[in-house]
């Protein structure tokens, strides 16, 4: 589903280059689940933006879907992020005015959804996240953990291909961020695929591919020959 | 996007953020009062002068000696005009449609009763006078139709010179004394108030051919011509020019149409209320850029909310609407308090100043509005640009 080939991404700051990206090669099937890791300022995030259309690489190809996404224009970009790609933030990146049902409906109605169907939607969503009785609470009404919940409710909401989560525990206390990690694998044993950035090792193993990555190279990666007692349906 | 959405989520942030929204829609509101409140007082004054021109009717056509250029001032300075006489008067009368021509000569004079004496203004009139002008005489009767050159030695009482020179006592029969010569006062109008900041009721009437004899002038000063309500002016024009020019030998006088009156009044007045529109069209302006910048500030605040909705899949267009909405509407209701605050601070101006005519025309209060409303997008098209701009992932970075 995604295929990398030869990806370089370089900033300019003043007259240095900064070498982000550099050679990534790299398959995704549909529904893996992947964790990539690596020490800061390794690139992991400028990957990941990548992935989800928000960045262009400086060269080499993105295949989606055996489709070249970086010839894209910005509104079939904007439209395919919208429709295939869901992303999970450390700071969450609730819209603080809004409650949360209507944070989850956000994607919704940039996609001129009708109201009815949106809130039908949005209930059943952050029903199955246990949030039913938060649903008109303001984000600063809620705990982390609850947060990030009804990030992940927003994240899913248009039934994306890809959920991309740059470091979704990197703000929560141990026991929600286990709680987060579960309910994305859950939506990932459904036919998600599913790329964690993560600096911690414990939910950096849970996943079933690692990719360790070190000054804008992938230098490790590595998949589990381990049995699984439950095997990911491929979608 | 549904555009109730654009509202819901542009007046979602406003209501976060209801000081610095409040302060930004009074400065709208204070433009638009100063429009609304400034442009219906000019508005009630045009309505005002123009409803004192026009009570005599708009059917009367001046004429008067001498011929004018286009900017009013008489050429008689050629000396060879003739004078505009009692027998020119009379022989207009015979222009179909005209209903009655009254001759008129003013100046000042002493008048003097048994008791009292006043210095006031004597109109030299025809007896037509009050139906041309639709005054009423209070008691007896106006001056009678004798010989126009030869008429009797009568006279017609304003009512303030009446209650000066006899009080209550009846005037009818009284002899008195103008400017020296003596007359009899036969009549005595109706109070008429000030017209145009003529006292009407602080004057005396005589004939035509006496008041010339008395300020010893040759010409009258002005012949007026009342024709039917509707008949038409261009021909009755023609006629007076016609029958005038033969009797003249040339064009020497000036005639002047109700409407050409009020066309140039009509224009002096219309750049009285532009000018004071413009003034508050000033403090409009400063509620504009106080729109800029709280939606400068805005933008800059919510990067990160720009950066995320990138990431949810926003088209440019829509993060670009988002940020007008909210400058627009802010507008809107700055626009709309502004409406209610002129509107009622001219009432209450009329109240507290009955003299000062107020008057606000639906079609103003809407153009304020849309004004409000455009000077929302304009202000806010620099600031919803800049965030429609943004590179998402700068704007999620910069948290
Ligand atoms: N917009 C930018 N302009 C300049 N340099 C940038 C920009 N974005 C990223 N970089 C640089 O690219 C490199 C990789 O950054 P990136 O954010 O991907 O690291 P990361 O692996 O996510 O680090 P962390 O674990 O701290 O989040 C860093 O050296 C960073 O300074
Ligand atoms: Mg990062």
């Amino acid at each position: 589903m995604i295929q990398l080939k030869g990806i370089h991404r370089t900033f300019q700051v003043g007259d240095q280059e900064v070498h982000a990206l550099n050679e990534i090669n790299l398959n995704v099937s549909p529904g893996e689940y992947l964790s990539i890791m690596g020490p800061s300022g390794s690139g992991k995030s400028t990957l990941l933006n990548l992935l989800g259309l928000l960045d262009r690489p400086t060269s080499g190809t993105y295949l989606l879907n055996n489709q070249d996404v970086t010839v894209l224009s910005d509104f079939e970009q904007a439209k395919t992020r919208r429709n295939k790609i869901g992303f999970v933030f450390q700071f969450f990146q609730l819209l603080p005015r809004l409650t949360a049902q209507e944070n989850v409906e956000l994607p919704m109605m940039l996609d001129g959804i009708a109201p009815n169907e949106r809130s039908q939607r949005a209930t059943e969503v952050l029903d199955a996240m246990g949030l039913s009785d938060r649903r008109h609470h303001r984000p600063d009404q809620l705990s982390g953990g609850q947060r990030q919940r009804v990030a992940i409710a927003r994240a899913t909401i248009m039934e994306p291909a890809i959920l991309l989560a740059d470091e979704p525990t990197g703000n929560l206390d141990s026991k929600s961020g286990l709680d987060v990690i579960k309910i994305l694998e859950q939506l990932n044993n459904k036919g998600l695929t599913l790329i964690i950035v993560t600096h911690d090792p414990e939910i950096g193993v849970r996943a079933k591919r690692h990719i360790h990555m070190i000054d804008g190279k992938i230098v490790e990666s590595r998949t589990d020959t381990i049995a699984e007692t439950k095997d990911s349906l491929p979608s | 996007m549904l555009t109730r959405d654009f509202i819901h989520l542009a007046s979602s942030s406003i209501l976060s953020q209801r000081l610095r929204a409040s302060l930004t829609i009074l400065g709208i509101a204070i433009g638009i009062m100063a429009v609304v409140l400034l442009t219906s007082i000019g508005e009630g004054i045009h309505r005002f002068v123009l409803s004192e021109f026009t009570q005599f009717g708009s059917s009367i056509i001046g004429i008067n000696p001498g011929k004018a250029t286009t900017h009013g001032t008489s050429v008689g300075i050629f000396g060879t005009e003739r004078p505009l006489t009692i027998d020119d008067a009379e022989a207009l009368r015979r222009i179909p449609y005209t209903l009655s021509v009254v001759s008129l000569v003013q100046g000042n004079a002493e008048v003097e009763a048994d008791k009292r004496q006043r210095r006031t203004t004597v109109y030299g009139v025809s007896p037509d006078f009050p139906a041309a002008f639709s005054l009423e005489v209070g008691i007896g009767k106006f001056l009678p139709k004798d010989n126009p050159q030869a008429p009797r030695a009568f006279a017609v009482l304003g009512s303030k010179l009446r209650s000066e020179l006899f009080g209550s006592e009846n005037p009818l029969g009284k002899k008195i004394r103008i400017g020296g010569a003596r007359y009899r006062v036969i009549g005595s109008m109706e109070s008429k108030g000030q017209v145009l900041g003529f006292d009407l009721d602080d004057t005396i009437y005589i004939p035509t051919n006496r008041a010339l004899e008395m300020f010893n002038r040759d010409s009258l000063m002005e012949i007026d011509l009342v024709y039917e309500e509707g008949a038409p002016e261009k021909e009755v024009v023609e006629h007076i020019k016609r029958i005038l020019q033969a009797r003249h030998g040339r064009e020497d006088f000036t005639i002047t149409t109700q409407q050409q009156m009020l066309d140039v009044l009509g224009s002096v007045l219309n750049v009285l209320t532009f000018s004071v529109a413009a003034l508050g069209s000033i403090s409009l302006l400063v509620g504009g850029v106080g729109i800029f910048s709280i939606m400068t500030i805005a933008v800059q605040e919510r990067t990160p909310e720009v950066g995320l909705l990138g990431a949810l899949g926003a088209q440019r267009k829509q993060i670009l609407g988002l940020f007008l909405s909210e400058a627009v509407i802010l507008a809107a209701i700055g626009g709309l308090a502004g409406l209610v605050l002129g509107i009622g601070g001219a009432q209450l101006l009329h109240l507290l100043i009955p003299a000062l005519p107020v008057h606000t025309p639906w079609s103003y209060v809407l153009l304020a509005e849309a004004i409000a409303v455009i000077l929302g997008l304009v202000a806010g098209v620099m600031p919803a640009m800049r965030a429609a701009r943004m590179d998402p992932v700068e704007a999620l970075r910069s948290e």
